[in-house]
């Protein structure tokens, strides 16, 4: 259960990104997840709605998108979206792969009130 | 009163990556190969970083950072073996983070070959945070069962060796080697695999093999 130290770090930048735009506060935090980042979305709102308490993003909303695992085969290029983790290409074997997304864990955008 | 939208695209982990990033070119620079063992709590890092510790210490220098919730244990039992050690207590954190391996590496004899890293015992937090390793390693003891790489796919994706441990219970275990080692290597097959026991030695030779041609690769790098 580490989403609570992810959302501790997410917030270093909700409040430097407040303190540059000046705002009191944050209406809309989009984050971007993808499925190999090994966080559980659900858990992140958990942890997001504990933390959010008291501070600027209190009345936040939370969007999360989950973003699938996409790999290239570099032996013959194909593309493909992944539902496992069998990083074999289903066309020609190769194991010689390379992750296009999935495992990213974006702050994407926010949405702040300002004067 | 208006609304403003900000497009921020930031990696949340950022900062910790950033650490980690500068504490790799800090150990990679001096000749230092910096290993990170990952495991669920109980299989075996400890026992095994004592085994490296006897095998390594007379032909290399090394140091290690052992991460705990609780207790300085573990420290001392690699000290007990001669070797210097750094005890984290997370305090109930479920894993290590880059800074608090850069608050120690000050501290840390810089021509050392080798520093392990042994992590908080968990097989799922650790794997999301980097810590400027060089290797990691993922070890699965044999109690635990053949089925879990693919139960905890990011700790086996994104290391580069696994380690079974405790191989001296296969006799009384229906834990199937070859069936691991599937499930790993369609995970990632760039993964290297050692049999092991800290109890019979098996499988010891060859993974210090593989730790001391890691170091010479990266000393000729560097």
């Amino acid at each position: 259960m580490h989403e609570l130290s992810i959302i501790s770090c997410l917030f270093e930048t909700l409040l430097e990104k407040a303190r540059e735009h000046k705002t009191r506060k944050i209406t809309l935090v989009k984050l971007k997840v993808g499925k190999l980042a090994g966080v559980v979305p659900e858990m992140l709102e958990s942890a997001f709605d504990m933390y959010k308490k008291g501070t600027i993003a209190e009345q936040a909303k939370l969007l999360i998108e989950e973003v699938p695992l996409k790999i290239r085969c570099r032996a013959c290029s194909t593309q493909i979206e992944k539902d496992n983790y069998i990083f074999v290409c289903p066309a020609c074997s190769s194991t010689d792969l390379e992750i296009l997304q999935g495992t990213e864990l974006f702050l994407e955008k926010i949405e702040l009130e300002i004067d | 009163m208006s609304k403003k939208e900000v497009i921020v695209l930031q990696d949340i982990l950022g900062t910790n990556k950033k650490i980690a990033a500068e504490i790799r070119e800090k150990t990679e620079r001096r000749g230092i190969l910096t290993v990170n063992f990952l495991s669920s709590p109980g299989a075996g890092k400890t026992a095994l970083l004592e085994k490296i510790a006897e095998r390594l210490k007379p032909q290399a220098k090394m140091a290690v950072i052992e991460g705990d919730i609780e207790t300085e244990r573990d420290a001392e039992r690699i000290r007990a073996k001669g070797v210097p050690a750094w005890q984290i207590t997370t305090g109930g954190a479920c894993h290590l983070e880059a800074k608090m391996i850069g608050k120690i590496l000050p501290e840390v004899d810089p021509d050392v070959d080798f520093l392990f890293i042994e992590n908080v015992g968990n097989l799922v937090c650790p794997a999301s945070y980097d810590l400027g390793e060089r290797l990691r390693c993922v070890l699965l003891s044999t109690p635990e069962g053949d089925d879990k790489p693919k139960k905890y796919p990011k700790a086996f994706t994104t290391s580069d060796a696994m380690i079974l441990t405790k191989a001296d219970l296969l006799p009384h275990l229906p834990f199937d080697v070859e069936k691991a080692k599937k499930e790993a290597l369609e995970l990632n097959p760039k993964l290297k695999i050692f049999l092991t026991s800290a109890l019979t030695g098996r499988g010891l030779d060859e993974l210090i093999d593989f730790f001391l041609a890691s170091r010479r690769e990266l000393t000729r790098h560097a």
